[in-house]
């Protein structure tokens, strides 16, 4: 038994590594977003999905117009960027803005709220795909340019040329993200209302651009995650936000909820556990448990987490306001 | 007004009498209306309230168009709402619509009976939630988990599938249904203390997250447990589950002088049942919302940190909480299983949880009537007006593709009221008096910070 772990490790690992990837990506738009409002922003899930079936449509529509496999990626990118961060605007605008404006101190009341939109989408994407070609599972198309792969290490593990591009587009989207919040200007007053709203908006801060902003860099970012997902996984359904979505906030919080550097992290760091467990299990049981569980152990891991270490392992401390 | 708001209840009775059928129902909906929103004295009002009942229940028999169940369940909202209605015609024309004019009804249209009794089920449950998150103030968004616990217990034990872990004649013979649903009060509590334990030690957001973890987990382990023992069998859920032997009903019954057939003695049995439960959960509801404990949740949900400082130990209350809403639901669950006869994890997904969490808001948080409401409005859209504008849509539009059926999209049109009635109207249709204050936006509440 042991044999067959250790021949499979480092796929496992590079595997995890991929999904690890993705789980971080969409983690940078959860943690923006609650880093500035304090909001568990269900519908990212949705908005990341959105992404997805952009990607798919991209690729369906234009594969036979572009060449070029790299090019029409990008494109797709581009397009499930810009869809999804207009989404996530329109969201703000008509879903939590109101809430804001009121001034409901209720904490039940924007999670509600960010459920409701996160069904909404879904069944809105669903209408609108069975509208369009009468289907549910959407199949991502294959272009031959990003079908290649290499094996690394003498055959121990086999790549594909889509998960390079997958890292390495989500380790320039933490980057970009990192430079952006910390040296521009948008960054600062991004900061700033993070800090206190109310504050902010005295020193000529308007805080629902901010947030609006906000909003449209968290979404982008999530529908480009989106569009990676379906070149890597290749079958997108209206409701496949929904876990994705939930694990990426686990990891959001594992790293330490409004620390960016500390989604990724997360996301690293769940990914490699969820894919450890999801291939060993079957194996160290026998075959008694199998990859159904690993679900089990994300969210296992979400409540150890909380309950140990709920600043995460990159966040600080908040006292507690009395 | 008065004699306008009669001549409508009067048209409709006339109307019911000619030509019963959705417009005709549709035309006693808005003699409803009126005779809530116009002024009215008591007297009228109460009049026009038992005209009304008469029709509506007349037009149940007549065509069994659903509508009418509707305009029932609206005499229900109204006779609870209503101010200076005198209580024993409250009680009395309540009992009425229950005890005559539903079942009356479900003989002419067994559907008003299944329709009743997922009402009844729903409401039940979303007065257990309505502890946990209205009176607690706890978001519990996998609430479906303890349902599934109380349903698996018995549906387990009430058919061959303890066989395969157990030495034994199963299934059991019915009548231990009624001793399941203590053991599923003690199986749901326990569950409810297991995932509390953890889960209640956060707050707010993390508690949300968590608890539909949990939830999850639930769902997923009923999905899985088929293999190495096979407990739940897996997708594929258990049938036949046992139901009780109903002859004392039936001859009790016959002494009242109803006869019932094979379609409808069981409906009847379950209606009565879920009926007698929900009278028991709001009952324990009424009772545990004056009592100590009730005060202490209050408390809780008003200021954590208040609270604490005042000595109520956060924990072990919270705890009580959440193990009172598990039970609720699990007592519930037993009786589902016993009424399907079939379990599956279909039936325990997020969507339910949230389901029965959209029953308590849409109602009001913390208010009893406004659950049962909820409950009975989310029941009615998702069994009967969903399905019957898809078939509206199938045979008048046939060329529209099966995809974009409107019976699909219950999460849109759930997700549309969730989000509306937390930007217009976040208390609730019958607001709790505490919770309309909290809600009601205050400029201090502004700055007030995290609550």
């Amino acid at each position: 038994m042991l044999e067959q772990i250790l021949a499979l490790l480092p796929q496992v690992i590079f595997d995890g590594l991929i999904l690890g990837f993705v789980y971080a990506m969409v983690a940078l738009g959860y943690t923006m977003v609650y880093g500035v409002l304090e909001l568990i922003n269900f519908a990212h899930s949705e908005i990341f999905m959105i992404g997805a079936v952009v990607g798919v449509e991209v690729f369906r529509y234009l594969a036979p117009h572009v060449g070029n496999g790299l090019l029409l990626l990008l494109l797709a990118l581009v397009l499930g960027g810009v869809v999804a961060g207009i989404t996530a605007i329109l969201v703000e605008r008509f879903a939590y803005r109101p809430l804001r404006k009121r001034g409901t101190t209720n904490r039940l009341v924007p999670l509600i709220t960010a459920i409701g939109v996160s069904f909404i989408l879904q069944d809105l994407v669903r209408f609108i795909e069975g509208l369009w070609h009468n289907e549910f599972f959407l199949r991502m198309r294959t272009v031959e340019d990003l079908e290649g792969s290499v094996e690394l290490f003498g055959g121990a593990i086999f790549a594909q040329t889509k998960s390079f591009i997958l890292m390495g587009v989500s380790i320039l989207m933490l980057l970009g993200l990192t430079y952006l919040v910390n040296r521009t200007k948008l960054g600062v007053a991004i900061r700033a209302v993070a800090q206190d709203l109310s504050t902010a908006s005295l020193m000529g801060i308007d805080p629902d651009r901010i947030i609006s902003r906000t909003f449209l860099i968290g979404g982008s970012l999530g529908g480009v995650a989106g569009v990676l997902f379906a070149l890597q996984y290749t079958t997108i359904t209206p409701y496949v936000g929904f876990l994705p979505g939930i694990k990426a906030f686990t990891a959001a919080v594992l790293g330490g909820i409004g620390n960016i550097p500390g989604a990724m992290l997360g996301g690293l760091v769940l990914g490699q556990l969820e894919n450890f467990f999801g291939t060993y299990l079957p194996i160290l049981t026998g075959g008694n448990f199998g990859t159904e569980y690993k679900d089990v152990v994300a969210f296992l891991i979400l409540i150890f987490i909380l309950l140990v270490r709920p600043q995460g392992l990159l966040g600080q401390v908040v006292k507690e306001k009395v | 007004m008065s004699v306008l708001s009669l001549l409508l209840s009067l048209a409709y009775l006339g109307l019911v009498f000619l030509a019963p059928g959705a417009l005709s129902n549709l035309f006693g909906l808005l003699a409803l209306g009126a005779t809530a929103f116009l002024r009215l004295s008591p007297t009228w009002r109460t009049l026009n309230l038992a005209l009304l009942t008469l029709a509506f229940t007349l037009g149940l028999v007549r065509s069994g168009n659903t509508l009418g169940l509707i305009g029932l369940v609206g005499i229900l909202v109204a006779l609870t709402t209503l101010p200076r209605i005198p209580g024993w015609i409250r009680a009395l024309l309540g009992l009425a619509i229950l005890l005559l004019s539903v079942p009356m009804a479900g003989f002419a249209n067994t559907f008003i009976f299944e329709l009743g009794i997922q009402i009844g089920i729903y409401a039940a449950m979303a007065l257990g939630l309505n502890v946990v998150v209205g009176m607690a103030g706890l978001l519990d968004l996998g609430y479906a988990a303890f349902f599934a616990v109380g349903a698996y217990t018995w549906a387990i034990f009430g058919s061959e599938q303890a066989k395969n872990f157990m030495q034994g004649n199963f299934p059991l013979p019915g009548e231990y249904m009624y001793l399941f649903m203590a053991i599923a009060i003690v199986t749901t509590a326990l569950t409810g203390l297991l995932i509390g334990l953890p889960a209640l030690r956060l707050r707010g957001d993390y508690l949300a997250i968590v608890t539909l973890g949990l939830g999850e987990v639930v769902r997923i382990l009923a999905n899985n447990l088929d293999h190495p023992i096979n407990f739940t069998n897996g997708p594929q859920g258990i049938t036949p589950v046992q139901r009780p032997p109903i002859e004392w009903f039936r001859e009790l019954m016959g002494t009242l002088g109803v006869r019932l057939d094979q379609t409808t003695d069981y409906q009847l049995f379950f209606y009565l049942l879920v009926l007698l439960m929900i009278g028991l959960v709001v009952l324990a509801n009424v009772n545990l919302a004056n009592s100590r404990f009730g005060r202490a949740w209050v408390a809780i949900r008003e200021d954590e940190v208040a609270a604490r400082s005042m000595g109520i130990p956060l924990l072990p209350t919270k705890l009580l909480a959440f193990m009172t809403g598990a039970a609720f639901s699990g007592v519930m669950g037993v009786i589902f299983a016993a009424q399907r006869t079939f379990v599956s994890p279909e039936s325990f997904t997020l969507l339910a949880s949230i389901t029965i969490l959209g029953m308590v808001i849409l109602g009001g948080m913390g208010s009893i009537p406004g659950a049962i409401l909820g409950a009975a409005a989310l029941t009615i859209l998702n069994l009967d007006v969903l399905k019957t504008f898809s078939e509206f849509v199938r045979t008048s539009l046939p060329q529209i593709p099966s995809q974009v059926d409107p019976a699909k999209y219950e999460r849109l049109v759930f997700g549309l009221i969730l989000v509306l009635m937390m930007i217009f109207r976040p208390e609730g249709l019958i607001p709790e008096k505490r919770h309309r204050e909290e809600m009601a936006a205050s400029p201090e509440g502004k700055q007030g910070g995290e609550a």
